[in-house]
């Protein structure tokens, strides 16, 4: 009879030899129970240790315990090499043709106008400006009278206005807001300085529409009133949405304008973001965006005219104020380099898909 | 206004480049739209004189003309102008410069060429040639004055600044007023126009009479007699510079008149005084029914309370708007009575407005004018009529000036200026400033001004506008830039437009297309889709000046613009088209503004796409514009109930309304065929509506949290027989009602053997569970067995499975 020492090898031998040859899960099974099972070979071999004398159950001992480890490790190794295959083969049966096109999803956008409007909202709310809104059909009183323009002024003008068919007392006195400066009184009337909002909102002009003008448009109202607010916080406040809309490049330029609601009244150019500021274009035409000037008008704004503010009781001598208007479309067009402002409402899906 | 520059320059020297010049008076609130050059293209161009005119040997027609060009230089030139001569001053351009081509009226390069014979170097230019007209019969003449040598932009051509003005600066409608903010802006002294004369003429006083009774609407009347007058055309001067500033020539009196409103800003007006009966100028209201002949050839009925400008008699002129053509000058005119006057700026306007008429004088008697300015101008406008018209003028002039007024006064400190302008200016620079613009400035120490306002700055009244004054002249740019300081004013909370952008994100991200159409449509493309009786409540309001038919009404649901949209869009969209839109609709309210409620409309139509995004796969259907509202209402944290609606836009039985809360919130359905072949829809359109407004009182600030279950739920599946018409939500509610059962999700709806006909299965996955334990299969079957006691009983339903 070989000696137990020789039987280790040999069960080392025929097993590792068995072990290359299992492909699967199920052979593993049959190869772990054939010599590490409760009747595996080298089970058995242990088993016998029992009736040998010390000196050589130790040896024989020390050389079983050291094959178990070392089959114990064959089998995970040869698992783990089984199993890397088998993933290898998964991934080579379904390989993916990742260009091909994704499974289309239905695609929703806000409109170029919401966009544009909610940076700019955004880009107050960050100075502390809170959002209000007010109604769009107006009181004369609200969207004239209080705005220090009664009926028989000449700034009248400067706002053709949609009457609402509506006489009261044999004057019409309701109307579609030309601006969203109501909205400076109504608030005023409600709350006490400080005070910091924007209004956005819908406004409407009877008005022959032209690339540059629609009748119906979208404005931003600003308005801050406080103890010891100037025409510098005024400037510095543009600046800063001129920078965070358009970007830091673009140079400004202040120049005295006209409201009868506020005094000193002062407007707000860019240039160009179009021809930079050049007047034309690089093939050396005319720039349409800015009519050849160079320039874009952004804004309306001032100092509140004290009138304005004493009439809704305040101390016009302690507290000042300034207010802005500024045309939402105009911003999205400069942004987006659309350049006809009536493309936004034709709501062409060709065009708003694109944003 | 149009201001040509050269006359501008007779008051104030420009000493900047009139882009330069134009960016400063825009800076300082007057703005330059435009800058209008004629003789811009004349580069090269020289003024020349003809020194011989010599037989060109082989044509009988033409001349070899040999012009000098200053400094000794000369050229002989082939011309073919029957006119040229020897001794003339005329318009040379020399080889390479561009005029335009007398045959074709192109641009062209002039070269040197040979003709019959001999060659010519530059050319002798005719109008045409120059681009001054279409002249081509003779080379132009210049004046004896004009400077061999000399660019003939500078002799001829001018810039003419066309001002866009807010009509706060009437004193700016004027060439003088310009040039004072010239002045005030580069530093340079003003000149005003001389309004000396000699009355050589007998007194006025005795042969007219001026009375006002109406002295609310005319603080002042000027009037002045002129006799002897030759009529006939101005001189050329004057020609020139109201052309160019866009005037039309009429004759000598009526152009002086209208050139010292362009000079002065003062409307004035010529009568023919043997027109006048009486001798007589009455300034009164219009009595009722009295009608005038205009000078624009109209008949106007003359509206109450116009201010007419009467003789003993008649009215002859409506103040401030336009003369009437009786008391007019011709040519026959020998004794013109000159009217220089101030009108209450409201009643012009309103004058103005109802007639229908504009003028040059409505214009600026409408912003208000200078109450000082009328005896200035019509002294200045007799004398030219003295000068210009070899007239005599009468002694005095009548002045009645009911409404004089002091010299405005206004305290203004420092501290104003400091607060208002953020920047603490100079004393000195303030006052020289002020100064310049023709106010008189005192400083008071420590920290007063008083300022005295010049009779032509009527809009200047309040400390502020002195503030505006200074800050203009210095420059806005100047001023410093600084951020808002102090307390940020507290929060409101803004729930309507809160739950409006949700709802627009909401929808953004379900897949469709936000949209924004106008408010104004018209009274038929509402009736397309709304209820008629619906609109007998909520009738439209009307729009009293529409632009057009189609923008004539308030639109009361959002609903035609989005079919209509949606149309449009279906042409060029194969697949699916989604769209919807967040804005207000307008209920009109007895004498009260309209209700703006805010409203979501979304439509949605075609056929989805496949898996490469072919529209290929099934139709939109109802369930899909059903699983938007469902999301939306989701994403609103609103609780809604669907039931059967009916509405006229909708399909019956295709359509159900969604209800929040005890009231009506809002549709979804199918639009109706009917409704959508009124738009050209030919296929099936789904739509949903919500009412935001009615929303509001049901969306929670924020979500309140649920603890999540602890012990294992139990799912078991419940299947029962009901009547077909009874709707599915109904069971789900039963079954939901109980209280261990934390949700029924209905998976399956079948009709058919072996359902008896008339009914339906309704298969629910029903999962049980307790918030306290673990349920018992006993507890599971105790309560499956309650659940389905009460289906029968209420809903009459039999248990299947």
């Amino acid at each position: 009879m070989p000696s137990l020492l020789e039987e280790l090898k040999e069960i080392e031998v025929a097993a590792r030899s068995q072990l290359a040859e299992a492909r699967d899960d199920a052979a593993l099974e049959e190869w772990r129970i054939a010599y590490l099972g409760r009747r595996g070979r080298l089970t058995l071999v242990l088993r016998a240790l029992a009736s040998l004398p010390l000196e050589e159950r130790r040896k024989v001992g020390a050389e079983a315990n050291r094959l178990k480890e070392a089959l114990g490790a064959a089998l995970a190794q040869r698992q783990a090499q089984l199993e890397e295959a088998r993933l290898t083969a998964v991934m080579e049966r379904g390989r993916l043709d990742v260009t091909l096109p994704g499974r289309p999803r239905a695609q929703g956008r806000l409109h170029p106008v919401t966009q544009t409007l909610r940076d700019v909202l955004h880009c107050f709310e960050s100075m502390g400006f809170q959002v209000v809104e007010g109604p769009e059909v107006e009181w004369d009183r609200y969207n004239f009278e209080a705005l220090r323009i009664p009926r028989d002024h000449p700034a009248r003008d400067m706002w053709a206005t949609l009457w609402v068919d509506y006489e009261k007392d044999g004057e019409r006195s309701m109307l579609l807001r030309t601006h969203t400066s109501p909205n400076q009184v109504r608030y005023m009337e409600g709350h006490q300085p400080p005070i910091r909002i924007v209004v956005p909102g819908r406004v409407y002009r009877f008005e022959a529409t032209d690339p540059i003008h629609d009748w119906m448009h979208t404005q931003v109202e600003g308005l801050a009133v406080d103890e010891g607010i100037s025409m510098a916080d005024l400037k510095g406040t543009l600046a800063e949405f001129v920078r965070r809309i358009f970007g830091a490049d673009r140079k400004m330029f202040f120049h005295c304008d006209y409201f009868p609601f506020t005094e000193p009244s002062m407007g707000l150019l860019i240039d160009c973001v179009v021809c930079n500021g050049e007047g034309r274009l690089r093939d050396g035409q005319g720039c349409s965006t800015c009519k050849e000037t160079g320039w874009i008008e952004v804004l309306g704004s001032g100092m509140v005219h004290p009138e304005i503010l004493a009439n809704v009781g305040y101390d016009a001598e302690r507290y000042t104020g300034f207010a802005w208007g500024m045309g939402i479309e105009r911003i999205a067009m400069l942004r987006y380099g659309v350049e006809d402002v009536r493309l936004f409402y034709q709501n062409d899906l060709r065009l708003l898909e694109q944003f | 206004m149009r201001v040509p520059v050269k006359w501008l320059s007779e008051y104030v020297d420009i000493a900047l480049p009139l882009p330069e010049l134009a960016r400063r008076l825009t800076m300082a609130g007057l703005e330059v739209g435009e800058i209008i050059t004629s003789g811009g293209d004349w580069e090269g161009v020289s003024i020349a004189q003809v020194v011989e005119v010599a037989k060109h040997p082989k044509a009988d027609r033409l001349v070899l003309a040999t012009v000098e060009l200053g400094g000794g230089e000369r050229q002989t030139v082939v011309c073919g102008a029957p006119n040229v001569a020897a001794g003339q001053k005329v318009a040379f351009a020399r080889e390479g410069v561009t005029v335009i081509d007398g045959r074709t009226g192109k641009p062209t390069a002039l070269r040197r060429a040979v003709i019959r014979g001999v060659e010519s170097v530059g050319m002798i230019c005719s109008e045409k040639e120059l681009g001054l007209s279409d002249y081509h019969e003779g080379i132009v003449v210049l004046p004896e004055d004009a400077a061999v040598g000399a660019p003939l932009a500078s002799y001829l051509g001018d810039s003419v600044l066309d001002f866009d003005l807010r009509p706060n600066r009437p004193d700016a409608l004027s060439v003088v007023g310009v040039a004072r903010e010239v002045g005030a802006l580069t530093g340079q002294p003003v000149r005003e126009p001389s309004i000396e004369y000699a009355e050589a003429g007998p007194p006025i006083k005795g042969r007219v009479t001026v009375e006002v009774p109406a002295r609310d609407l005319c603080p002042r009347y000027c009037a002045a007699l002129i006799e002897g007058i030759r009529t006939g055309p101005s001189p050329v001067w004057m020609q020139e510079r109201l052309t160019a500033a866009g005037l039309r020539l009429i004759n000598n009196v009526v152009d002086i008149t209208n050139y010292v409103m362009l000079e002065m800003g003062q409307p004035l007006h010529a009568f023919d005084f043997k027109k006048l009966r009486g001798g007589k100028i009455v300034v009164r209201r219009g009595r009722p029914g009295e009608r005038l002949a205009l000078l624009d050839g109209s008949q106007k009925e003359l509206p109450p309370d116009v201010l007419v400008i009467a003789d003993a008699e008649v009215a002859v002129a409506v103040a401030g708007v336009m003369g009437g053509a009786d008391s007019e000058v011709d040519d026959k005119t020998t004794t013109v009575l000159l009217e220089s006057a101030n009108f209450n700026a409201a009643s012009i306007r309103r004058t103005s407005q109802a007639l229908k008429v504009r003028t040059d004088a409505s214009n600026r008697f409408e912003k208000g004018l200078s109450r000082e300015l009328p005896k200035l101008a019509a002294c200045r406008a007799v004398k030219l009529m003295v000068e210009l018209c070899g007239a005599k003028a009468a002694q005095g002039i009548v002045d009645v000036y009911p409404g004089r007024e002091k010299e405005v006064r206004i305290t203004v400190t420092q501290e104003r200026l400091r607060r208002v302008l953020g920047v603490d200016l100079p004393v000195s620079r303030v006052r020289q400033v002020l100064g310049s613009l023709g106010f008189s400035c005192r400083h008071v120490p420590p920290d007063r001004y008083v300022v005295r306002v010049p009779h032509w700055r009527t809009d200047v009244r309040i400390p502020d506008d002195v503030a505006e004054e200074v800050a203009r002249i210095v420059g806005y740019d100047e001023l410093p830039m600084t951020q808002l300081r102090g307390e940020v004013p507290a929060a409101e909370r803004q729930p309507r437009r809160e739950l409006r952008e949700r709802a627009r994100d909401v929808l953004a991200a379900a897949g469709m297309q936000e949209v924004v159409t106008y408010s104004l449509t018209d009274r038929e493309t509402l009736a397309k889709v709304l209820d008629p009786e619906d609109m007998a409540i909520y009738p439209p309001l009307r729009i009293a000046n529409p632009m057009s038919r189609e923008q004539e009404y308030l639109r009361t649901t959002l609903r035609a613009d989005l079919l209509e949209t949606l149309a449009s869009g279906l042409r060029v969209e194969p697949g699916v088209v989604a769209l919807f839109e967040t804005s207000r609709v307008y209920l009109p309210r007895e004498d009260d503004l309209p209700q703006e409620v805010e409203s979501v409309c979304g439509v949605l139509s075609g056929v989805k796409p496949d898996r490469w995004g072919q529209p290929q796969g099934e139709a939109v259907g109802f369930f899909d514009a059903k699983g938007i509202i469902e999301r939306l209402l989701a994403g609103l944290e609103v609780n809604a109930t669907f039931e059967e609606g009916h509405d006229f836009a909708y399909l019956p039985g295709h359509t159900a309304a969604v209800t929040v809360g005890d009231g009506r919130a809002g549709l979804v359905g199918q639009v109706h065929p009917r409704v959508a072949a009124g738009f050209d829809i030919d296929q099936d359109v789904f739509m949903f509506e919500l009412n935001l407004e009615a929303l509001l009182p049901h969306v929670p600030d924020l979500p309140r949290y649920q603890p999540v279950a602890r012990f294992p739920s139990v799912e078991q599946d419940l299947a029962v027989t009901v009547d077909e018409s009874l709707p599915a939500a109904r069971v789900q509610e039963a079954i939901e009602g109980s209280p261990l059962v934390r949700r029924a999700r209905l998976f399956d709806v079948y009709t058919g053997p072996p359902v008896p006909p008339g009914k339906k299965s309704l298969a629910f996955s029903v999962s049980f569970q307790s918030p306290g334990h673990t349920l018992t299969d006993a507890e599971v079957e105790e309560e499956r067995r309650r659940i389905v006691q009460r289906l029968e009983r209420e809903l009459g339903a039999t248990l299947r499975g």
